[in-house]
């Protein structure tokens, strides 16, 4: 906890020693950020920011917390939100609504689940298998909205609206849907299946002794084979969750750019995959960054700056929980 | 569709990912997992932008691109070497602070968002090797990195910084019990792969383009990583990688050429990869299961 602190303060005032070079004022700037996250104004916005980085944070701390790392979320994430929208968008009505969300977690699921077949039946690492099947989804995706799927009527790449009966009911303004339920109960069930029940202590033990895991009759490719499946499941699902709201399309990049999936595998890392850790760090960059776009209409800084902090105050505990690990047992 | 044309645009679409796996094979072989030369890259590039830029001389440049990147992979070093800190976690946070910071710095720097521009901003010249066709009318770079395969061949085969560096990496507990400084051996490996990195960002952007846009990387970072698995961190091996992808990056432009989108190409070097990689470790558990 008191490493936390320090990396905490180190970030912040790095910041600051930024924040004045650029001739800004950093207390100004800070506390926009916090007014700008929690605030009447923005709590919307972080609430709207929070959904896809808490899903994807415990998505890719599923596998982590058997140590294994799904370095493809982008993949499994862009591939659930488009199989979400090619269904949507054929089948009407409440049973369409469903229907999409199914399709999102399952295709992310099976796409996650062949990433863990390369690498239980033609050994090739976990790691690589995830990273490079990302890509041809992503570029599948892209090829999709760019032909078969284009809306017509536009002249950027993104598919055509969901109609007004295939989406997810707002909560209170754009941002938000009932999606967020859908989150909370994710989190939920990871939070229980993890301390409660088989499932969740073979994982815990094949995360912390492989070796020992293994003399006790865990099926390590099984268990990977699941895992995964599990992860690009909620990958898929965070997908398909966020394409059924505002506003209602898959547009090309449009999952990719605001990084939910590098910070959300952030979250989970920092949090070493425990439920509850994970969804507070994952809350707390979802909330710098929506910080980070009030403080630059307030104060002219660019919104940048908030990305800044987060990966420093990373670096700062990654390597302050390096420095406690070596100094407890001496190499 | 085969002509000298696509040879020629595949030799400089595969120089940053050359380099950048050359900096990866080199951590590797020291034993750090370096999965931040995406950022590292990028850093790069904005430096050697911007170095260009100020001093009106590309070859400035260059060197303050090959110094940024030495700077910034110092957070590598000193975290994960000196604090202990994990290597994959400082990674994604060095890639994310690497795309913040240079979005950040082209705003407060250039005062434009997305791409900087402008015609004035000096380039890397071709050179002329007596009008070879393909070889020829490359940067200076381009033919460096080539040079680069062979001067890391000997160095960790045929010098005692090479043997030591791979004992550091093999076998740390080993290689300092012969008094030999596995940090110092890590210190080095990282930032002589950021001085590379950085290279890699200048050639980038002020060889195959010249301009800086944000997150103009695009993932070569990524594909250097996969090269070093693909070429298993030796010199020649991960030149035949960075040849592959060079070669499909530059038959994806000319598909295109005819036709077909530009999706389709993007994939194809992660499935050839792939493809690769199923049949080398196919073929050394073949090795195993007949040597035992």
């Amino acid at each position: 906890m008191r490493t936390a602190v320090i990396a905490f303060v180190g970030a912040l005032v790095l910041g600051a020693v930024l924040l004045a070079a650029t001739g800004a004022n950093p207390l100004e700037a800070y506390q926009a950020i916090v007014t700008g996250a929690f605030g009447p104004d923005g709590i919307q916005d972080t609430l709207a920011y929070a959904v896809p980085v808490v899903g994807m944070a415990i998505a890719l701390a599923i596998p982590l917390r058997a140590g294994m790392v799904n370095l493809g979320g982008e993949g499994q994430l862009v591939l659930g939100a488009i199989s979400a929208v090619s269904v949507g968008l054929h089948v009407p009505g409440p049973l369409g609504i469903v229907a999409a969300l199914v399709a999102g977690a399952v295709a992310g699921g099976l796409y996650a689940a062949v990433a863990a077949v390369c690498e239980t039946r033609l050994g090739v690492p976990l790691l690589v298998t995830t990273l490079l099947l990302s890509y041809p989804a992503m570029s599948f995706a892209a090829y999709l909205v760019r032909f078969p799927m284009r809306d017509a009527g536009s002249s950027l790449p993104q598919s055509e609206q969901l109609p007004p009966d295939v989406r997810l009911p707002a909560l209170g303004g754009d941002g938000v849907t009932i999606g967020l339920f859908l989150i909370v109960a994710a989190v939920a069930v990871f939070a229980v299946v993890d301390a409660r029940t088989p499932a969740g202590f073979e994982a815990k033990v094949t995360g912390w002794a492989p070796r020992f895991a293994a003399y006790t009759g865990i099926e390590r490719p099984g268990l990977t084979v699941r895992l995964l499946a599990c992860s690009g499941g909620l990958a898929g699902l965070v997908g398909a969750v966020v394409v059924l709201g505002f506003p209602y399309r898959f547009i090309d990049g449009a999952l990719i750019t605001p990084q939910y999936t590098w910070i959300g595998l952030l979250a989970a890392l920092l949090a070493t995959a425990n439920p509850l850790g994970t969804l507070a760090a994952a809350v707390f960059f979802a909330a710098l960054t929506s910080g980070g776009f009030a403080m630059e209409r307030a104060t002219q800084v660019p919104r940048e700056l908030t990305a800044i902090l987060q990966a420093v105050l990373i670096i700062f505990l990654a390597a302050a929980t390096g420095l406690l690990r070596t100094r407890r047992s001496p190499a | 569709m085969i002509d000298a044309a696509l040879f020629s645009s595949a030799l400089g679409a595969l120089t940053p990912i050359l380099f950048a796996a050359l900096a990866g094979a080199l951590c590797q072989r020291a034993g750090v997992f370096n999965i931040s030369l995406e950022g590292t890259m990028l850093v790069g590039a904005f430096a050697g932008v911007a170095g260009s830029w100020y001093t009106g001389s590309v070859w400035l440049g260059v060197l303050i691109a090959a110094i940024a990147g030495t700077a910034y992979s110092l957070i590598l070093a000193v975290g994960h070497v000196s604090f202990g800190g994990d290597a994959i976690v400082l990674g994604v946070a060095i890639n994310l602070l690497a795309v913040g910071l240079t979005s950040f710095l082209i705003r407060t720097v250039f005062g434009t968002q997305g791409t900087f521009s402008d015609p004035a901003l000096q380039g890397l010249p071709d050179i002329n090797l007596g009008g070879i066709p393909v070889l020829s009318g490359h940067s200076l770079l381009v033919y460096l990195s080539w040079l680069a395969v062979p001067a890391l061949a000997v160095v960790l085969y045929r010098h005692p910084w090479g043997l030591r560096l791979r004992g550091v990496g093999e076998r740390p507990e080993a290689a300092a019990s012969l008094g030999i400084s596995v940090t110092r051996y890590r210190y080095g490996v990282i930032l002589a792969g950021g001085a590379l990195c950085g290279l890699a960002g200048a050639q980038l952007a002020l060889g195959n383009v010249t301009l800086f846009s944000e997150n103009m990387t695009a993932g070569r970072g990524w594909i250097a990583v996969v090269a070093v698995m693909l070429g298993r961190a030796l010199p020649y091996g991960v030149l035949a990688a960075a040849v592959l992808f060079g070669l499909a990056e530059a038959f994806g432009f000319r598909l295109q050429g005819v036709g077909l989108p530009q999706q389709a190409t993007d994939a194809a070097p992660y499935v050839v990869t792939l493809l690769a990689l199923f049949i080398s470790s196919a073929r050394i558990r073949r090795t195993r299961e007949n040597s035992t």
